[in-house]
């Protein structure tokens, strides 16, 4: 009797951090909506989606923004994921047993870097590095930020791509051996192809990780928001959509047309972050529903 | 009856101290059917494994003895262990069939050797499928993916594909361990074909199995080849005790 009623506590204690998580999502979902939606109403939607970010003068274009996270961002998978699945490919399929045991957890150490020391590292170490080494005007560019970022990617690139390496069944690489394949295609063809899914996995939060980044990219590239007329802005400073909100935020007057925007802002990444991640997970379950036909 | 492979006073050792082959010798027989058989643990694996040189990936700590194919001992490591894997084919007992379609898991083997010429690899693909008896099955999904066939169907794929590279010898490990009774008897029944033209090492995964496909049999027991004969002799009449308490079920 006694534990019947203390088996209905716990479940009850259980239910209810299960729905509060939901409660909290749909709380700060409100909260984004009600506060970033007026900026449509106040800003009209051509000026809004302009090419000037000058809000001090009523200039409220969000693309160099959305320009600069994208640049960054995409500048970061550049290097992250060459390395990152390299870096896999290395620690599951080539390194002895001994360098795994030692690489693997320092890596996900790294996953845990506060990025501001990363970011510290930027300004003092990178940036003064690619001014001179690249002859620019100033070392704090997207291009800084992107190398910044893609380091900050590689670690969760590593372990999740790891695991999905480490997933493939050894008999996939023992058949390709036994007909005559050398290491080399057995991991092009065969190992690397079968775990698609889970690196896609890995990418995908690679760039979660990088388009949400703020206290790192503001720190290093320059803050300047600029739309980009060529490539070239690939090595000038920009500013990427949550840098803006951090930088900005603390100044603002609530309620005013900036705040609003600021919050609309928020609301964008939202979005991207969203979809990143629903494609991520759709990718993961059709993995999994594959490795549940190969078993059946 | 000529020997296929010799292996001569084979000693193997798994560097975790673990003896896995103590001092075997035996003649696998040409166009034959040589079953390797017994409780787990026995070796049979290792044996298999260390005929195509797939223990490379293992930690082997000591092989001594030969292992004499085509006049030359595969245990040298100056062997050319992508030549010998073509030549000593292998099918594993779940069958995993690679990530690609049916028709591209046939000739994964000669695309790797570098085969371009489209109608010899049609032809191939079709020829082995045929020897597998799995043609009449998937000759109208080529292209579908070989993960969407059925566990019997694709432990044929799995062999069609070994039996693509022409090989000489095609060794099978429990292969009909996952696959239900139908499956099994189409398997046992190709090969008995199969043998008239290559040589065919089986590990069959019960004695029933063994005792029905063997032309000849070996009995292992913890490392050690206890006795090798003919199948039907080993079955119907084994000179050694421990065979014979196997065969009979007392133990195992």
């Amino acid at each position: 009797m006694e534990t019947a009623k203390g088996e209905r506590w716990i479940t009850w204690i259980i239910k209810i951090s299960g729905y509060s998580s939901i409660l909290f999502v749909s709380l700060i979902l409100f909260f984004l909506a009600r506060e970033g939606f007026p900026a449509l109403g106040e800003v009209p939607l051509k000026d809004l989606f302009g090419a000037r970010w000058y809000p001090i003068e009523g200039y409220f274009g969000i693309w160099p923004l959305i320009f600069g996270s994208v640049l960054v961002t995409v500048g970061a998978l550049l290097i992250g994921i060459p390395f990152g699945i390299g870096t896999a490919v290395y620690l599951s399929e080539l390194a002895p047993a001994w360098i795994k045991n030692i690489l693997k957890p320092i890596i996900e150490i790294l996953a845990g870097l506060p990025s501001v020391v990363l970011g510290f590292l930027g300004i003092q170490l990178a940036a003064p590095f690619f001014r001179q080494f690249l002859n620019l005007p100033t070392g704090l560019t997207a291009f800084t930020g992107a190398v910044l970022l893609g380091f900050i990617a590689i670690p969760t690139i590593v372990s999740i791509s790891e695991d999905a390496l480490n997933t493939v069944p050894s008999t996939y690489r023992h058949g390709a051996l036994a007909l005559g394949a050398n290491h080399w295609q057995t991991i092009w063809g065969v190992t690397v192809p079968a775990a698609r899914s889970g690196l896609l996995t890995a990418v995908m939060l690679g760039v979660g990780r990088s388009i949400g980044e703020t206290m790192a990219v503001m720190m290093v590239t320059g803050n300047a928001p600029v739309l980009p007329r060529s490539l070239n802005a690939l090595f000038l400073p920009a500013r990427t959509m949550t840098a803006t909100i951090a930088s900005e935020m603390g100044e603002v007057a609530t309620g005013s047309t900036h705040y609003h925007v600021l919050f609309f802002i928020g609301i964008v990444l939202f979005g991207i972050s969203l979809a990143v991640n629903l494609t991520a997970s759709s990718l993961a379950l059709r993995s999994r529903k594959r490795a549940e036909r190969l078993l059946s | 009856m000529s020997a296929k492979i010799s292996v001569q006073n084979l000693t193997l050792m798994y560097s975790d101290g673990v003896e896995s082959l103590q001092n075997v010798s035996i003649d696998i027989i040409a166009n034959a059917v040589n079953v390797l058989f017994g409780p787990a643990g026995g070796g049979k694996s290792t044996l298999l494994r260390a005929l195509n040189r797939l223990n490379d990936l293992a930690d082997v700590d000591t092989a001594q003895g030969k292992i004499v194919f085509n006049e030359q001992n595969i245990l040298d490591p100056a062997t050319d262990v992508i030549e010998l894997r073509r030549k000593v084919g292998m099918v594993f007992s779940r069958p995993a069939p690679l990530p690609l379609s049916v028709y591209e898991n046939v000739i994964y083997g000669l695309r790797l050797m570098g085969e371009r010429n489209k109608s010899l690899l049609d032809e191939r693909v079709e020829q082995s499928l045929r020897q597998a008896v799995l043609w009449d099955e998937v000759y109208d999904r080529l292209n579908d993916p070989g993960t969407s066939l059925s566990g019997g169907q694709q432990q044929r794929l799995c062999i069609a594909r070994v039996l693509a590279l022409e090989p000489e010898v095609i060794m099978l490990d429990e292969p009909t361990s996952a696959l239900d009774p139908v499956s099994t008897a189409k398997i046992e029944g190709m090969l008995a074909t199969l043998k008239e033209r290559l040589t065919i090492i089986l590990v069959p995964h019960n004695v029933q199995q063994a005792a029905r496909t063997a032309d000849y049999a070996g009995f292992f027991l913890q490392g050690r080849l206890v006795e090798y004969a003919p199948g039907k002799e080993l079955f119907l009449k084994p000179r050694e005790k421990e065979t014979q308490d196997y065969v009979t079920g007392r133990f195992g």
